[in-house]
């Protein structure tokens, strides 16, 4: 039983609650511009991110929100994020409310941090400035601290000769791998990723992908990434959430039943395949949609 | 350490064994020996050179530079103009930076002050000037207050620009990771506008030595020009007093002093901005 229908709700609620990770999109709406005349970027999208399952530790699992370019993923991600807000609908973090009916705006912090498109490393900063920046802002650790925290946590992404670079030093990759130490620096619930992956070569991004799953399996946090690979989205994902072109709309939410740990040899596996064949016709049909749309535009 | 200065030696090397080196040398002479043929055509095969015949020629101008090197009263004008272009040119930052940034921060500041400031900033700094001997007690702040609005506009229009192109996303990530409304501004806001304001700074300094010299000229060179003679204030009034008194060695020797010294003062603010911002340096 891996294909959902859209709106079944997940298995949380079997779970006894947990703190860490758990994101809940409960029918929201965000409109551009006038109710009326605005234009309709999510239309009443209802998914989740569940909380740890697979394992004894309760806490975290990947999700990836798949669609085409444009059809309204990173409003999703910025509504969580406390960056935009939402028009109506609530979204919930550990069942609390982050934005709802009276405070469509979640408060940005800590225990959600997003790692951007094209990175948002502090060109002025080195990168153990960097990565030090959010505890010593939150005061959570003292200077000497962080900078002994984040020394570990870079030698251990394979950063040990770059700590003191500026990121404008280092390459596009290495830059990615900086700005995700220091969003864990944060200690997050929940890691939001925009296409983290979409600037990058192929060879690059398979590294990376690799890298992310084990970031994943040694900090226990979830991540939600927003990407349109569906062979990207099924190979790192415990819930494959596809979306509608604009407005978008889960269309096909499917739980991957390829156990973790993974690694590439997943790539060749026939599960795999079976469920790329099982998803591809549904990513495809939204993309010509989308193409057709862009054709409208113009 | 031992590092940095071997990188530093092998990078003068470059700079003296590199092409950039030889096209520059090549390209001073070249210039020289035009200036020097043009100037002295007339004498030699009797053909006048248009206009570079006029001019006197470099070797006859490098040595009025060296006699005038020799006199204090040259080094005082030097002196003299390099403090008002000083003290212009630090009142233009101390003013304009905070003013700048107060724009780019605040919506509703923006919205009462940008009008003004648009209107104000289209006079030439010279037009101000029969107005500040007016509004200023002494011809010397008149002189600097002309020398401080020749800097003053561009280091805003640079500091609004720089604080307005900070992408959006440093400010979320910053918000995220918990920073307050203060740290924003001084991590994020004062930092990424950095850059700009070394462009504006190193600009505007070279325009306040443009309006220095030409203020000191129409002004009758400050409050020393009393006294009167090559000893009065300014290299903008040393030269004048040279077109005056039919020196036109004095003159070229003028102009090209404060060449240099717009060089050095830009020269001087584009390794100080290399050094407040080392992370854009390209190695």
């Amino acid at each position: 039983m891996s294909v959902q229908p859209a709106q079944v709700q997940g298995f949380s609620s079997t779970l006894q609650p947990v703190r860490k990770g758990a994101v809940r999109i409960d029918d929201v709406v965000k409109i551009y511009g006038a109710d009326d005349t605005g234009i309709l970027a999510v239309d009443h999208c209802t998914f989740e991110v569940p909380p740890g399952e697979i394992t004894e530790v309760p806490a975290g699992s990947l999700v990836a929100l798949l669609g085409p370019s444009g059809c309204g993923k990173t409003t999703l991600l910025n509504a969580i994020a406390g960056f935009h807000s939402i028009s109506s609908g609530s979204i919930y973090l550990d069942d609390e409310i982050l934005c709802g009916p009276g405070k469509l705006k979640a408060q940005p912090g800590p225990d959600r941090i997003v790692v951007f498109q094209n990175g948002a490393l502090f060109p002025w900063k080195t990168n153990i400035e960097n990565v030090t920046f959010g505890p010593i802002m939150q005061g959570a650790m003292s200077r000497a601290e962080a900078y002994n925290k984040a020394q570990d946590m870079m030698a251990d992404a394979g950063l040990r000769d770059l700590v003191h670079n500026y990121p404008g030093e280092i390459s596009s990759g290495v830059r990615r791998r900086v700005e995700i130490v220091r969003a864990l620096m944060n200690n997050p619930r929940i890691l939001l990723l925009d296409e983290p992956y979409r600037a990058l070569d192929s060879l690059t991004k398979s590294v990376m992908h690799e890298a992310l799953l084990e970031i994943f399996y040694k900090n226990r946090v979830s991540i939600f990434f927003i990407t349109h690979d569906l062979e990207e989205a099924i190979f790192l994902g415990h819930r494959v959430v596809i979306m509608t072109t604009r407005p978008c709309r889960p269309k096909k939410i499917l739980d991957i039943d390829i156990p973790h740990p993974r690694d590439y040899s997943v790539l060749t596996a026939k599960r795999f395949r079976e469920l790329m064949d099982e998803t591809a016709a549904a990513v495809h049909e939204e993309a010509i949609k989308a193409f057709a749309a862009g054709e409208k535009e113009r | 350490m031992l590092a940095a200065v071997k990188a530093m030696s092998a990078k003068f090397k470059g700079f003296i064994f590199g092409d950039d080196f030889w096209r520059g040398i090549i390209s001073i002479a070249a210039f020289l020996v035009f200036w020097e043929a043009g100037s002295r055509s007339h004498a030699w095969s009797g053909f006048a050179f248009p206009w570079v015949s006029q001019v006197p020629a470099p070797t006859a101008v490098l040595q009025e530079m060296f006699k005038l090197v020799q006199e204090p009263s040259f080094w005082n004008s030097a002196f003299l103009s390099t403090l008002r272009v000083f003290e212009g040119f630090f009142a233009a930052m101390v003013i304009g930076i905070p003013l700048g940034l107060a724009m780019a921060v605040s919506r509703t500041f923006y919205g009462i002050t940008f009008p003004v400031f648009e209107v104000l900033r289209p006079i030439p700094p010279l037009a101000w000037v029969p107005a500040s001997i007016i509004f200023w007690p002494t011809q010397e702040l008149s002189i600097a207050f002309v020398t401080f609005l020749g800097a003053f506009f561009t280091v805003v229009v640079n500091v609004i620009g720089g604080a307005q192109a900070i992408d959006v996303r440093y400010f979320q990530a910053a918000r995220s990771m918990g920073s307050s409304t203060w740290d924003i501004f001084r991590r994020i806001i004062l930092p990424g506008t950095l850059p700009s304001i070394v462009v504006g700074a190193t600009v505007g300094v070279g325009i306040t030595w443009a309006v220095v010299v030409a203020a000191e000229m129409i002004s009758g060179g400050g409050s020393a020009g009393s006294v009167g003679g090559a000893a009065g204030g300014g290299l903008g009034f040393f030269i004048w007093n040279s077109y005056v008194g039919g020196s036109y060695t004095q003159i070229v020797a003028g102009m090209i002093s404060i060449g240099i010294a717009g060089y050095i003062s830009s020269a001087l603010l584009r390794k100080i901005g290399q050094w407040m911002t080392p992370w854009l340096s390209e190695d």
